[in-house]
């Protein structure tokens, strides 16, 4: 199982999916209406690293981060 | 990698005298620091800071290694937590061999900081945090899922 986490204002609770690809998730989350709008604006990390592709592939273990838009200082 | 995470707002004497006391005999000509504030505002009380520190990380060790290619030192310091008005909440400096890199050097740090640490702001109102989202910039790669 591959871990998704919401940072920030996300402020949701972690969940575990059974998934190949981050195209899995993203059908995941299709019929979720109240994250459709973060998923407009929000970076997508796998391991701590930012990623710009669905193809990405996820492995057991993994950690997926969503991050919304950022202001510090 | 000098980096510092604070819980509340940041004490500014103690930091800017340790990291000048850390720097002073280094042998570095320019010490360029930047102190935020936070300012009264839109009616708030101060702001409040989450942050993501294994990406913060990284993204602080990248630009340590473009400043020690400069023969520069970067250092940084947040807070975590809410942060009243008229305190801190962000301390950098940079220090180099000469003026003009550090000049140059502690404005794109900011810039760079400002559009791209993963660090999330909110208003503090009516002691409720509330998310500064017209103020945020998206990351690179920002609606990969939508």
């Amino acid at each position: 199982m591959a871990k998704v986490e919401f940072l920030g204002p996300l402020n949701r609770e972690s969940i575990d999916v059974e998934i190949k690809s981050l195209n899995d998730l993203k059908n995941i989350f299709k019929d979720d209406k109240e994250l459709a709008e973060w998923l407009e604006i929000c970076a997508v990390a796998v391991n701590d690293t930012l990623v710009c592709s669905l193809d990405t592939k996820i492995e057991e273990n993994d950690k997926i981060s969503l991050l919304p838009p950022v202001c510090g200082g | 990698m000098s980096l510092e995470l604070h819980d509340g707002p940041l004490e500014v004497e103690e930091i800017s005298n340790r990291w000048f006391n850390e720097m002073k005999d280094k042998n570095y000509g320019a010490y360029i620091p930047f102190i935020g504030i936070v300012r009264d505002e839109d009616g708030i009380s101060g702001l409040s800071f989450d942050i993501y520190e294994p990406i913060l990380n990284s993204w602080f060790e990248e630009w340590q290694k473009k400043a020690k290619e400069e023969g520069a030192y970067l250092l940084m310091a947040h807070s975590r937590g809410d942060v009243p008005n008229h305190t801190s909440s962000y301390i950098s400096a940079v220090v180099s061999p000469q003026r003009k890199v550090a000049l140059k050097f502690i404005n794109d740090f900011v810039e760079d900081f400002k559009a791209s640490a993963p660090i999330w702001k909110y208003d503090l109102i009516d002691g409720k945090r509330v998310y500064a989202k017209t103020r945020s910039t998206a990351l690179k790669g920002a609606g990969l899922l939508k």
